[in-house]
Formats: structure tokens, C-alpha cells, sequence
């Protein structure tokens, strides 16, 4: 074959990376609305489809799979190629995950408002659609391991390794927690009952945060940063020891979202002792990611895009250090149902993936268009109102999540509880206000984001894929 | 009974969750061992510029996760966690609730105690149980009665002097113990439908001594002479020994309105107050009673 003409296969990642933001703002704007009915209550306008209840699943699923699964989609299929000197494989299986992605979310946009519903948390999607992405998903796999084999290179770059963990572990959450006995087309039942209902739906739940706004998001982090601070890797061996730890002990954490529950005192302890464990092989990858920029702190300074990826990564170092903090037994009773899970969740969902992700489609859309970022300013601009966002909305959920925890068991003298469960929800109000304020900066950042990218992709030519190196460059 | 159906299911979660502890001391011990040369790369060059450094583990990194998998190994020797072993505290969830609730009991037992001694009249005046009573109220009834105690439409209001089942202390304390449910049947059909049911509600309005149809009201005073009058007896004065309403007194439950009226004649409806005695137990009943019977004393 002539590697002279041999070109990448940018437009499937051109297409994803638009949809990243395009769904970005979508769900985020779902979630500024439902943030803001929490507020205030009346902005449900008594219409079902326009319920908390329902769009809730809507907003998860919109920012989850639509955001960061295109966000995923698009830099995995450019940093495979990229990394494995080599064209995509298949690249009209490509085209099909993307279209069949985009079918999806189109489904779920329907759907969900109309209360048709599984129930199980981020897993709300009927089964019809469940199939739907299965297949989807298997492309997937095939065009990303697929493009692994034909590498023309013999050592597989550690971003991969992230995004083959996160490609074939969601495969087996899903398929495992999907399954269902079908009584239509619009409803189904779950396959386990009861307890291990609970168990294999929270082992789900949490490994979508532990591989899909994890794993993956790593492979982003072992990609970008290097490449935008112009720095090698700093620990090889620290991405071997943290990869393996972390693959292993994500499975077992999910029963930390079952204390006090009835599941069985056993899984409760081994969920919490393996929580724990995780948190040096969560650190591990902030770890590489920080340290990556040591000998280029100065390029923090003045360029936006390493300041979104290196923020983010403080951000997921926060995070990690909170789960298994609110994974101990003692602590969870305190925090279990209250709104801090919501605002350790944000700080993952906003600070870690968001922030890696926007970092991402700055270094990636130009690129993909041939051009420079239209603003440099502008992405200044969205740093700053996005920070802003998430500190608000993480700080308000911190606050009204412990008073929250705390007036539930307060309690008086004759050993009746101090407040009805009524007073507590007041008490939540002005935090409900932060936090929906804190969302609405954040999805502004996104919309300056669009713009600015507008205009960048206005200015560059699409055509243009980037030659594939010649075989002697690559090592 | 054991969470597992036979001692193989206990040995295979011992064997990979310790086999899997075993496996990320290992990963971690032999990759601290070695301490490479800082600042030196892999050799390796993808994408034309990524490169790789293999930096020693940080020592810091290394000691915390030894100390998160020492603590893991004491926590499952302490804790249940390994199959079946039950751990060397013997520690259960169910043995730890039961205790906070015997700690609670024998806290606040005996305050409670003293005021189920004292006759429900006697305890209405006093400030410490109306106090307790009013908390407790805010935690179980309020949800349905509202903050207030003044209802919510289906859910009686507490503080007017109007009974459904009568505003007695024992009453009262029967009510909350074992809970009331009420049943109104759905008439449409019995009264040969939408104009029976309008005649019906007709006759009731009037009872309250509202301005209605007299033609309307006097067919439908035959028809609840021939129906109505088991439960809610002769002129809709009702029933207190079955819950059935007093008609003739404005106080309206369900609301009301005409419109509301024949909803209820022709659909019924089902109130039901739950039974609380096996959950608050019978002190905290009797303090309850105590704090809505004074309500209904001001």
C-alpha cells in the first residue's frame, strides 16, 4: 500500500465532535430547566412530559451517552488512528455507529417524555432501543480493535488501552443489565428480581461512571495533554500499575450506592473495602495527567485549552477522592439520598468530564478544519464562566447536601425528630437557586463554545484529512 | 438463613476477592521494586511527538495505596465481607439497628411511658407531650393533615370540631392506632345514571341548606331515602360508628361544589388513614392523640 496518499478518516470524528457540542448544550439546557423546577416547583407547568420525573432520565442520558459518548466516539476514532499510524478500520461501519448513535438519542428524546421507561438509572431506555445499542456498540468495538490490529506501530499507546477497557467493559454492563423480559414494544421487565435487581443494576451504574466517565475519559486525558503541553508522559510504569488496579477494583465498588439497604451485610463490606482501594488508582491517572505538564507550568498561563484539561483533571482528582471517602460506611449514612451525591456527582460529571471534553474539541476541531480557534479570547471567557459554574454548583450541593443529612437525624430531647421532612426541603431552596445558577454558567460557556467553533469551522475546509506517516516515521 | 446456597459460593467470592487484594499488592509491589531513572523515555514515539517517561511510582502514591489495602485486609478480618465469615466483631445491620432502636427505647422509654400513664384530657394540658405530640405530628401526619393539622382536600381537617369517626380521646386514639378505611361506593349505576345522580346531589345540597332545584331535589330525596340513608341516616346527618359523613353541615371532605358532589356520588371514594399503632407503638399513639385532641379543645 502507498502511505503516501494514504490519508486519516476524519469525517466520522468531525461528525461526532460537532454532536459533542451540539449535545452538550441540549442536555445541559434539560438540566438547567429541571435544576431550576427544584427551585421552583411551578416550572413543571403541570404537564407531564415536562415533568422532573421524566426529563430527569432525559437530561442524564442527553449528557451521558449523547455528550460524552460522541465526545468519546470522536477521540477515540482520532486518537486510534493517530496513535496506531494507520487509517480507521471499517470506515463505513464508522458511519454507522454514528448515524446509529444519533438514532439513539433521537429515540431517547422521544421516548423518555413519554414516560416510557425501564426505571433502572441510566440504563432508562427500553428494550427495543437496548438492542439498538448493542449493535452499535459491537461496531464499535469492531472498528476500534479493528483498527488496533492493522497499528503500524508494535506498542499500543495507553490512551488505547483506556479506550479498549472502556469499549468492552460498557459491553458487558450493558448487556448484562439490559436484560429483560419484553411485554411490548414500549415495556419490559427486568430479568432479576429484588436484591440482585438492586446489585446488578448499581454494579451497572457504577461501572458507567467507572468505564464510560472513566476509562474513557483517560484515554481523552492520555492523548491531549501530552499533545497540548508538547510533554512526554511521565510515568510509564504508573500508567501500567494504575490501568490493571483500576480495571480490576471499579467492578466491585458498585454495592457503595446499597448501605443499609437488603443486600447482604458481605457484598455491603467488600463494595466499601474495594472503594477505598480505588482511590490510588483513581490518583494514579490525575497523577500522570498533572505531572505530564512538570517542566511547562508556564504554558497553564496562557494557553485556555491545557487549562481546561489540566482543571479538569484536578477536578477528577476531587472527585476520586470524595467517592471513596463517601463509599465508607459511616460517612455514606450521613450523605446516602441528600444532595451531596448530587454535587459529587457534578463535580465529576462537570469538572472531570465536561472540562476534558471541551479541552478536547478545542485541540480537535481545528484540527479536523485545517484552521486556527477563531478566539483564543472567547475560550479564555468560557474558562472562566465554566469554573465559576461548576464551583457554585458544586459548593451549594456540598452545603445543602450536609444540612440536609444532618437535620434528617437531628433530633430533640424526648427523642422526637427535630424537623419534618418539609423543613428540610425549605431549607434547600436558596441552594437549589446557586445551583441552578451555577448550571446556567456552565451551559453559557457551552454556547460561547458553539459559536466560537462555529466560526472556526466556517473559516477552515473540510476536506482536508491529515496523510498518514510514512511507515519509516513510525516507530 | 445464609445469603449463599451452598459453602462453594462463599470459597469462590473469598477466593477471587482475595485473590484479587493478593493481585494488586503484587501489581504494585513489582513495579515498586525497580526504581527506573527519573526523566528517562520509553523509547517509544507515537503520533510524531508522544513519548513516554518511566518515572519510578511516586513513594507517597505507593504508601497510600499499601495503607487503603492493609486497612481492606482488618476491615474484612473485623467485618463480614469474606462469603461466609461473619467477622470477629460479630457485626450485623440488623444487630446494629436493633441496637440504636433499644438505645433509643431505653433513652426516651420512660418519658414516653410516664405519658401514656396520664389519661389523654389530663395530657392535652400538658406542654412537654402537646410539645412531643406536635413533632411527632410534623413527622407522620403532616404529610396528608398538612403542617397545620387544617387537611388537604380528601385528608380531614383536624382542628375544626367536625368528626368522621367520632372526636373522642379513645376515639381518636383508635383512628390512629389501627387506621380507617373508608368506603363510598360508586352509585352512577344504582341510581340509572347521570340524572339520578344530579337529582342525588340535588337533595344533598339541600340538606346544607342551599338554594337548588326543588323538582330536581325532591326526586333525589327518594332515591336517598331508598340508598343513602344506611350509611349517612335520615336527613344526611351521618354516621360516626362507620365514618359516613355529615351531609347536612358544609364540612365537604372531597370539596364542595356541585360538580365535585356528583364526581363523589357517581365514582365513590376510598380514604383510607393508615394504621400506625405497630410502627410509633402505643405511647407515641397515645401522645399523638393527646396533640389532636387539644386541637380540637381551643
Amino acid at each position: 500500500m502507498n502511505n503516501e496518499t494514504m490519508t486519516y478518516e476524519y469525517s466520522v470524528v468531525r461528525q461526532f465532535a460537532i454532536m459533542t457540542v451540539v449535545l452538550g448544550i441540549v442536555g445541559m439546557l434539560i438540566g438547567v430547566f429541571i435544576a431550576s423546577q427544584m427551585a421552583f416547583p411551578a416550572l413543571n407547568f403541570d404537564t407531564p412530559w415536562l415533568s422532573f420525573g421524566r426529563l430527569r432520565p432525559l437530561h442524564t442520558n442527553a449528557v451521558i451517552f449523547g455528550f460524552g459518548g460522541s465526545a468519546l466516539f470522536a477521540t477515540s476514532y482520532y486518537v486510534v488512528q493517530r496513535t496506531c499510524h494507520t487509517r480507521l478500520f471499517a470506515p463505513g461501519l464508522a458511519q454507522f455507529t454514528f448515524w446509529g448513535w444519533m438514532l439513539i438519542i433521537v429515540l431517547a428524546v422521544v421516548t423518555l417524555p413519554l414516560g416510557i421507561t425501564s426505571s433502572k438509572e441510566y440504563a432508562e431506555l427500553e428494550w427495543p432501543i437496548d438492542i439498538l445499542i448493542t449493535i452499535v456498540w459491537v461496531a464499535y468495538a469492531v472498528v476500534f480493535f479493528g483498527t488496533i490490529a492493522k497499528r503500524k506501530v508494535k506498542h499500543i499507546y495507553v490512551a488505547n488501552w483506556f479506550f479498549g477497557a472502556f469499549i468492552l467493559t460498557v459491553a458487558m454492563l450493558h448487556v448484562v443489565n439490559s436484560a429483560a423480559i419484553p411485554v411490548t414494544l414500549t415495556k419490559s421487565y427486568s430479568a432479576y428480581a429484588g436484591v440482585q435487581d438492586a446489585m446488578v443494576q448499581w454494579w451497572y451504574g457504577h461501572n458507567a461512571v467507572g468505564f464510560f466517565l472513566t476509562a474513557g475519559f483517560l484515554g481523552i486525558m492520555y492523548y491531549f495533554i501530552p499533545k497540548q503541553a508538547n510533554r512526554p508522559v511521565y510515568s510509564y510504569r504508573l500508567s501500567v500499575v494504575h490501568f490493571w488496579a483500576l480495571s480490576f477494583t471499579y467492578i466491585w465498588a458498585g454495592p457503595h450506592h446499597l448501605h443499609y439497604t437488603a443486600l447482604p451485610d458481605w457484598t455491603q463490606s467488600l463494595g466499601m473495602v474495594f472503594s477505598l482501594i480505588l482511590l490510588a488508582p483513581s490518583w494514579g491517572g490525575m497523577i500522570n495527567g498533572i505531572m505530564t505538564l512538570s517542566g511547562a507550568w508556564e504554558k497553564l498561563r496562557t494557553d485556555p485549552i491545557l487549562k481546561f484539561l489540566i482543571v479538569s483533571v484536578s477536578f477528577y482528582g476531587m472527585s476520586t477522592f470524595e467517592g471513596p471517602m463517601m463509599a465508607i460506611k459511616t460517612v455514606n449514612a450521613l450523605s446516602h439520598y441528600t444532595d451531596w451525591t448530587v454535587g459529587h456527582v457534578h463535580s465529576g460529571a462537570l469538572g472531570w468530564v465536561a472540562m476534558i471534553s471541551i479541552g478536547a474539541m478545542y485541540y480537535l476541531i481545528p484540527k479536523l478544519f485545517d484552521t486556527e480557534i477563531y478566539s483564543k479570547k472567547l475560550m479564555e471567557t468560557h474558562f472562566w464562566i465554566a469554573t465559576i459554574g461548576i464551583v457554585l454548583y458544586i459548593t451549594s450541593m456540598w452545603i445543602s447536601g450536609i444540612m440536609q443529612g444532618l437535620m434528617w437525624r437531628a433530633i430533640n430531647a424526648d427523642g422526637t425528630l427535630t424537623y419534618s421532612f418539609v423543613e428540610s426541603v425549605q431549607a434547600m431552596h436558596p441552594f437549589y437557586v446557586v445551583r441552578a445558577t451555577g448550571g446556567a454558567l456552565f451551559l453559557t460557556g457551552m454556547l460561547i463554545m458553539a459559536y466560537n467553533l462555529a466560526r472556526t469551522i466556517a473559516q477552515g475546509k473540510a476536506a482536508t484529512d491529515a496523510v498518514v506517516p510514512a511507515a519509516a516515521t513510525a516507530h | 438463613m445464609s445469603d449463599f446456597t451452598s459453602e462453594f459460593w462463599s470459597w469462590f467470592i473469598i477466593a477471587i476477592a482475595g485473590g484479587g487484594i493478593i493481585w494488586l499488592t503484587w501489581i504494585l509491589a513489582s513495579n515498586t521494586k525497580t526504581t527506573g531513572e527519573e526523566g528517562v523515555p520509553t523509547g517509544h514515539v507515537w503520533d510524531e511527538t508522544l513519548e513516554e517517561l518511566n518515572n519510578p511510582l511516586p513513594r507517597w502514591w505507593s504508601i497510600m495505596f499499601y495503607i487503603t489495602i492493609f486497612f481492606s485486609i482488618g476491615y474484612l478480618i473485623m467485618y463480614p465481607g469474606m462469603g461466609s465469615f461473619k467477622g470477629l466483631l460479630g457485626w450485623t445491620e440488623v444487630g446494629q439497628y436493633e441496637q440504636e432502636v433499644a438505645d433509643a427505647d431505653a433513652e426516651f422509654g420512660p418519658l414516653f411511658e410516664k405519658f401514656e400513664k396520664t389519661p389523654i384530657p389530663a395530657l392535652a394540658k400538658d406542654p412537654d407531650a402537646i410539645v412531643a405530640g406536635e413533632r411527632l405530628f410534623a413527622s407522620y401526619c403532616a404529610v396528608c393533615h398538612g403542617s397545620d393539622a387544617r387537611g388537604a382536600p380528601g385528608f380531614p381537617n383536624l382542628r375544626d370540631s367536625d368528626w368522621l369517626y367520632g372526636g373522642s380521646p379513645e376515639q381518636i386514639q383508635t383512628t390512629i392506632m389501627h387506621g380507617r378505611q373508608a368506603a363510598m361506593p360508586s352509585w352512577e349505576a344504582a341510581l340509572g345514571g347521570e340524572q339520578g345522580v344530579a337529582e342525588v346531589a340535588s337533595y344533598v345540597m339541600s340538606l346544607s341548606g342551599r338554594k337548588v332545584d326543588e323538582t330536581l331535589a325532591a326526586a333525589g330525596k327518594t332515591k336517598f331515602d331508598m340508598f343513602c340513608v344506611a350509611c349517612h341516616m335520615e336527613g344526611g346527618k351521618g354516621n360516626q360508628a362507620l365514618g359516613a359523613p355529615n351531609l347536612s353541615d358544609n364540612v365537604w371532605l372531597y370539596g364542595g361544589s356541585e360538580r365535585t358532589i356528583r364526581e363523589t356520588i357517581a365514582k365513590g371514594r376510598n380514604g383510607k388513614m393508615p394504621a400506625h399503632g405497630e410502627f410509633l407503638g402505643s405511647a407515641k399513639v397515645h401522645v399523638l392523640a393527646a396533640y389532636v385532641y387539644s386541637l380540637s379543645q381551643k
